[in-house]
């Protein structure tokens, strides 16, 4: 937590994280682990449908729809993903294990160790309460060691903050 | 010359930068370590992360494939 008298020079930032896809997962995550690397105070409010990435069991997905600029690596050349493929039953899952054997393959972490890595470098991860109620979640569905909180939690923290990004 | 290795190669972004803090962490000030990436992102990452934090970047330099890093704990 960020405690002024102690740290002066210390900057700051804050996420509010509200997509829990695979694919989206990745930006909150790699720039709250890096700032946190770079000696910066990272809090992280998780909220809609940001709050899966804060459950015990991780299964995140991915969805070809609505990406439509998506090219995927394949056979020595790229390939576009139709909308239209995200339609098929399955297409999701097969899409999911595509892109997780690619950030395999490529030497990219995965959002357990980003998430592990945060947990490590005392990234503030906030449950929002509004979002846990809505979605019929219970705190003991959550990884351990985070805080419930509103908008107020994330606006005080947001106001003393030197970055603040919504992702 | 270095008082520590991180073989930090086939690793993408931000792992070098994170495994580097992790190093560091457990190091002594003056004490120096050596990073070997192959990671072509790392050589800017590093100068900035060594901006920043106040590490000392000693070293930059690629021998082949790998980019060799060598960074003096504050």
């Amino acid at each position: 937590m960020l405690d002024t008298s102690q740290i002066d020079n210390a900057k700051s930032m804050s996420i509010i994280v509200t997509k829990g896809t695979l694919d989206w997962a990745y930006p909150p995550f790699i720039l709250g682990t890096t700032a946190a690397a770079m000696d910066v105070e990272v809090t992280m409010f998780f909220t809609f449908y940001g709050l899966v990435l804060l459950k015990k069991d991780l299964n995140l997905g991915f969805t070809t729809l609505g990406n439509a600029a998506m090219e995927m690596p394949m056979m020595g050349g790229h390939m576009k993903m139709p909308n239209l493929v995200g339609m098929l039953p399955g297409a999701g899952g097969l899409a999911g294990t595509m892109m997780k054997n690619l950030i395999k393959k490529k030497g990219v972490a995965s959002i357990e160790e980003l998430r592990e890595a945060a947990i490590e470098s005392d990234v503030r991860m906030i449950a929002c309460q509004m979002t846990l109620d809505l979605f019929e979640y219970s705190k003991d569905d959550m990884i351990d060691g985070i805080e419930l909180g509103g908008a107020a939690t994330y606006m005080e923290t947001a106001l003393k903050s030197d970055i603040n990004l919504f992702i | 010359m270095a008082d520590q290795l991180l073989n930090a190669e086939g690793l993408n972004c931000p792992l070098p930068i994170l495994r580097a803090k992790k190093a560091l962490k457990g190091m002594t000030a003056g004490q120096v370590l050596e990073i070997r990436a192959t990671d072509p992102g790392s050589v800017a990452d590093f100068a900035a992360f060594c901006n920043q934090t106040g590490n000392e970047l000693l070293s930059s330099s690629t021998e082949g494939e790998i980019y060799k890093f060598e960074i003096k704990k504050n």
